[in-house]
């Protein structure tokens, strides 16, 4: 039985302090107005060679990627040709500062979020699989994934609080004929991409996941009370794992159009929903490990031996894989055939991301790849987790990549917004997280695996 | 030509042979040889084997075939002629390097996976023709063989496995 430590506790209370703290100041420090931006245009204009090219990175920009901007300048350029295009430049920097906080936000609730839905698809495949090392585990793994119900309300909240500073099309303005703001492709998208549609779907997934989460649960801990022999509860648990999988990948498919992909409402992407996964399956396992081995080394999971680290390490090695491929086929499939309708998706991150973008990679695939290739590395718990924090830090810079490109476009940083926004969501995991371990034995000793994941080696 | 002697003790369960291996271990007798149909789990650690290292050719195999791979295409398609195919841009390695990371891959892989299989057939000296070297066709079938070389302690060797259960123990000559 774990015991919350105080000391975590109090750890988890400081994070939440200072990131919501962090994450107000975010807020304060947007509301530029439209006269201050152009001031701050102007004094990096004259910053010579560099403000010029910036600028007109700027403009490419938003005018192949017109969702960046709140008013569609393409599609409107006509109107605003007699405005000047200075102001509507300012405009649309101001737009950008604006979102910031919001998406700042956004990415890291999100990060959090999917954490605890890639840990719950694991949980369900380790029973409809039926593994045998993994039961050691399962407490483990209900623990993050208590993370999830708490954590997909506040991405929800969080997106429809936003409204059209992360999602354009929210903005009525764009599906209305008579406004200057009107987008033709977001009216015509707009049967799907409406705020009660995503509140309805949102609202369905949430329910789908928690209401299998909470059987699971269930019945895991019914299972450990139940008398020798009687798997009734684990037979029951093997089949709403089953049924929750084939739920889970097309609603986690949907979530990723719906969360993710509509930030950018004229672009779409057929394996999206997929490299989402991807990226959501490595982080959960790669949290597993490291919540794993903490415990581990609080003496508190005896059972738990360099095999079962193995076997982690191993899913983070391979699924780390599994995600750089569908990052490259996403990517090479568009940079090949450079349609421009989908391949300004890529310009915007090629040019105005460059670092976190190819960075990612690096964090995400060669990092891994040459680490935790060694067989014997594998089951050096100071080596798992030095891998895991470099692949955690990694997948928070891919949906950085997916989300802040059509919010701020080239306005990013990673500073106190983003920091904070971080450092908020890792307290409400940590205290979710070790609040729901604290509240059930670590072994699920009725599972009928649980002595086959004793005896684990490899 | 001098002659030697080794004596093949014959099991038929692979957990007699490994308790058996485990006993002639700490008896601190050489084991020459085990001839078992089948793979037999653990075995190699029992026998104290040095672990294999084909893994680490294999993984330095791909780095060749990477390398080959990045030079042929760099070669081809950036250096020696520079085309213009249907836009894609020549100019440098890297502008154009994802049309070539699927060659990239495909080689690395095959060059790990051949060169793999290729040092394991000289090391484990296995070739088409390469006459069989079985003491006991049964081993192949359902039997498990230890020889072991004898030194002049025949009758003690004798006796140790027949303690750990061998269905059958020859001494045989072995012309070098």
């Amino acid at each position: 039985m774990y015991t919350f430590s105080n000391r975590l506790k109090i750890f988890a209370g400081i994070l939440i302090v200072l990131g919501l703290l962090g994450v107000a100041y975010g807020f304060m420090s947007s509301h530029k107005s439209l006269d201050e931006v152009k001031e701050m245009i102007a004094a990096e204009a004259s910053h010579g060679g560099h403000g010029d090219s910036h600028e007109t990175d700027a403009h490419d920009v938003s005018n192949a990627h017109s969702t960046d901007a709140h008013h569609a300048e393409t599609a409107t350029n006509d109107h605003h040709a007699n405005v000047g295009h200075d102001d509507a430049h300012a405009e649309h920097v101001m737009h950008q500062i604006h979102n910031r906080p919001y998406s700042a936000l956004y990415v890291a609730a999100f990060f959090f979020m999917m954490i605890a839905l890639g840990v719950l698809a694991f949980y369900a495949i380790q029973f409809a699989a039926q593994a045998g090392w993994s039961p050691l585990l399962f407490r483990v793994m209900e623990g993050i994934t208590y993370y999830l119900l708490p954590g997909a309300i506040i991405v929800l909240a969080i997106a429809l609080f936003a409204g059209d500073h992360i999602f354009v099309w929210m903005n009525p303005d764009m599906v209305n004929p008579e406004s200057e703001h009107y987008d033709k492709l977001v009216d015509g998208k707009s049967g799907w991409l409406n705020s009660t549609g995503f509140l309805i779907r949102g609202v369905i997934f949430i329910a789908g996941w928690s209401i299998y989460r909470f059987f699971a649960r269930k019945f895991s801990l019914a299972q450990d009370e139940a008398q020798a022999g009687d798997n009734s509860n684990f037979k029951k648990s093997f089949r709403i794992a089953a049924g929750f999988l084939v739920f889970f990948i097309y609603s986690e498919s949907m979530m990723s159009w719906d969360w993710i992909m509509s930030v950018d409402p004229h672009w779409f992407s057929t394996l999206f929903g997929w490299y989402v996964f991807a990226s959501m399956f490595v982080s959960g396992i790669t949290v597993i490990a490291l919540i794993t081995i903490y415990l581990k080394s609080k003496g508190l999971l005896p059972e738990v031996n360099d095999s079962h680290i193995h076997d982690l390490a191993k899913f983070m090695f391979g699924i780390s894989i599994f995600w750089t491929y569908l990052w490259f086929s996403q990517f090479m499939l568009i940079w090949y055939s450079n349609i421009p309708e989908e391949v300004t998706y890529f310009v915007t991150r090629i040019e105005d991301y460059r670092l976190p973008f190819f960075g990612m990679v690096a964090m995400n695939f060669l990092f891994p790849l040459l680490l935790l290739m060694n067989s014997d590395y594998k089951r050096i718990p100071w080596f798992v987790v030095m891998a895991g924090i470099v692949i955690l830090a990694g997948h928070y810079l891919d949906i950085f990549n997916m989300i802040m490109p059509a919010t701020v476009g080239d306005r990013w940083f990673i500073g106190v917004p983003e920091i904070s926004a971080i450092l908020l969501f890792a307290g409400l995991f940590i205290l979710f997280v070790f609040y729901a371990i604290s509240k059930a034995p670590l072994k699920a000793k009725g599972n009928p695996f649980v002595k086959e994941s004793e005896h684990f080696h490899y | 030509m001098e002659s030697s002697k080794v004596i093949h003790a014959i099991y038929n369960d692979d957990d007699v042979l490994m308790n058996a291996v485990k006993k002639v271990k700490t008896a601190k007798h050489h084991i020459e040889e085990i001839y078992t149909p089948f793979p037999v789990h653990g075995l190699d650690k029992a026998m104290g084997l040095a672990p294999t290292r084909i893994a680490i050719t294999a993984f330095l195999y791909g780095c060749v075939g990477l390398s080959v791979a990045v030079l042929m295409m760099n070669f081809i398609m950036i250096q020696d002629w520079p085309q213009d195919i249907g836009g894609k841009p020549s100019f440098s390695f890297l502008e154009n390097m994802p049309a070539f990371v699927p060659i990239m891959f495909e080689l690395t892989v095959f060059f790990a996976a051949h060169l793999m299989v290729i040092t394991f057939y000289l090391r484990s000296r296995m070739w088409p023709f390469k006459k069989a070297e079985n003491p006991d066709p049964r081993t192949t079938d359902d039997h498990f063989l230890m020889e072991i070389p004898v030194h002049g302690n025949e009758n003690e060797l004798q006796n140790l496995l027949a303690e750990t259960g061998a269905v059958e123990i020859n001494i045989v000559d072995k012309a070098h």
